[in-house]
């Protein structure tokens, strides 16, 4: 599962749906692996907007600081999301925007509710969202 | 034709050996994928998008919408949810590119309002007219799914779920379901009265640019082709007690006029424009 994802999922328990802090899901005990996708700098424009810049912060954070892979000059994003114009006009943000957003993927772990607890499985990159019937 | 929704669950129908046969016959690879262009020439979209594939299953519905050319407005992004793991399993076999969760539609959809510009459903959403397990009706989870998917688009976004009804009935019960949730509605059939007609159900989520034709609240597209029927039983479905005039229909306006003229006062006569939105013409 792409990052880009983790940024739009929600703890899917009925009792969280009202509660802000059911977003984002932490990850637990990742294993990451990158892919090669190619640039769409469309797309990252289209979706700039969209994206929750302080869940993004705290995903990478959480996801690169317990491995190795952040100190090898992983990028770090700046403060606040940039606006269109600075995202079309920087080659290195647009790129590194990109290798984070759509080039990391969570294969394996867990992602935890921060409300109610719950864990999902990831695996083989699948998360696993089939709840019992009495959290739906 | 046997209707396997009948009778099993969809992860018990579709398991290794289902998933494999389905995803490997050429017939139905062709099919899925005119159905998946014909969903996308009804979505219109301009730009590289993030899309919903619900009930993915082995990513043959979601590999077209990768390979959309930036001529067409592509390559999109997707998402898809499916129930069956041995489907899922195919799916990453094929290495396709959409992200997969194993989930149920039925329970919902997971993700923050706004998040996909358009969502697409192929040859997935009868399975939703039977209840999975006793503990829940087709009502409810077409509820929870018409809900979820509502609020995850990005208002004035559309989505197109082709589907196989096994009668009038579970037509009826699935697009009012949708229009319950909020849903503007169309309903197209390609080649309607023979046996391989395609029932396509063409849903906005509230307003948008195309969306300001005379229901209000669906989409132009589907308004102006052919064969569409618009289903907008949405303001009936809301409104309160029978026999109710709604400020500023024709209805109120005619009974207005009546009003007046009993009155003295001279009005204009009723004809097919009376009521009507005047749209502001380019
Ligand atoms: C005929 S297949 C279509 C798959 C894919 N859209 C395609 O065009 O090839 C129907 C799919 O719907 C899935 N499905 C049925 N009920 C579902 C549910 N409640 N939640 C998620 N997926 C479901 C099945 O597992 C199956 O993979
Ligand atoms: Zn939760």
């Amino acid at each position: 599962m792409k990052l880009l994802t983790l940024n739009f999922l929600t703890c899917a328990v009925k009792t969280c749906k009202s509660s802000s802090d059911s977003f984002p899901l932490h990850p637990k005990d990742a294993e990451l692996a990158s892919d090669d996708v190619e640039v769409n700098p469309e797309l990252l424009v289209n979706l700039l907007p969209r994206l929750d810049w302080k869940a993004l912060k705290t995903t990478s954070a959480e996801v690169f600081l317990p491995s190795c892979i952040y100190p090898l000059g992983f990028p770090q994003l700046p403060d606040s999301p940039p606006t269109i114009e600075q995202l079309q006009s920087d080659d290195k943000l647009l790129k590194d925007l990109h290798s984070l957003l759509m080039e990391t993927n969570l294969m394996e772990g867990k992602l935890v509710c921060g409300v109610c607890g719950h864990e999902y499985a990831v695996r083989e990159g699948i998360p696993n969202f089939l709840l019992p019937s009495h959290l739906v | 034709m046997s209707r396997p929704e009948d009778t099993l669950l969809a992860d018990v129908h579709y398991d290794d050996v289902e998933a494999r046969k389905y995803t490997t016959s050429s017939r139905i690879q062709n099919i899925q994928a005119s159905m998946t262009r014909r969903a996308l020439e009804l979505l219109d979209l301009k730009t590289p998008s993030l899309i919903l594939d619900v009930g993915c299953g082995s990513g043959l519905s979601g590999e077209i919408l990768s390979d959309i050319p930036p001529e067409e407005g592509g390559p999109h992004v997707w998402i898809g949810m499916d129930i069956s793991p041995s489907m899922l399993d195919v799916a990453l076999q094929r290495d396709v590119e959409g992200d997969l969760f194993l989930a149920d539609i039925g329970q919902g959809v997971p993700f923050r309002a706004g998040t996909f510009d358009a969502a697409i459903s192929i040859s997935a959403i009868q399975w939703l007219c039977n209840a999975e397990s006793s503990e829940t009706s087709p009502q409810q989870r077409l509820a929870r799914f018409f809900g979820g998917l509502y609020q995850s688009l990005k208002r004035g976004g559309r989505a197109v779920c082709q589907f196989y009804p096994k009668n009038d009935v579970q037509k009826q019960m699935i697009t009012s379901a949708a229009v319950k949730a909020g849903f503007g509605a169309g309903m197209l059939e390609d080649d309607p009265d023979t046996k391989n007609v395609k029932v396509y159900l063409v849903l906005t989520a509230g307003q948008s640019a195309v969306a300001n034709t005379k229901s209000g609240d669906i989409t132009g597209v589907v308004e102006n082709m052919e064969g569409v029927d618009v289903v907008d039983n949405r303001r009936q479905g809301r409104s309160s007690g029978k026999g109710e005039i709604k400020k500023g229909s024709k209805q109120w306006i005619i009974k207005k006029k009546e009003q007046m003229e009993r009155k003295g006062k001279v009005v204009k006569t009723t004809s097919k424009y009376t009521g009507r939105k005047r749209r502001i013409a380019f």
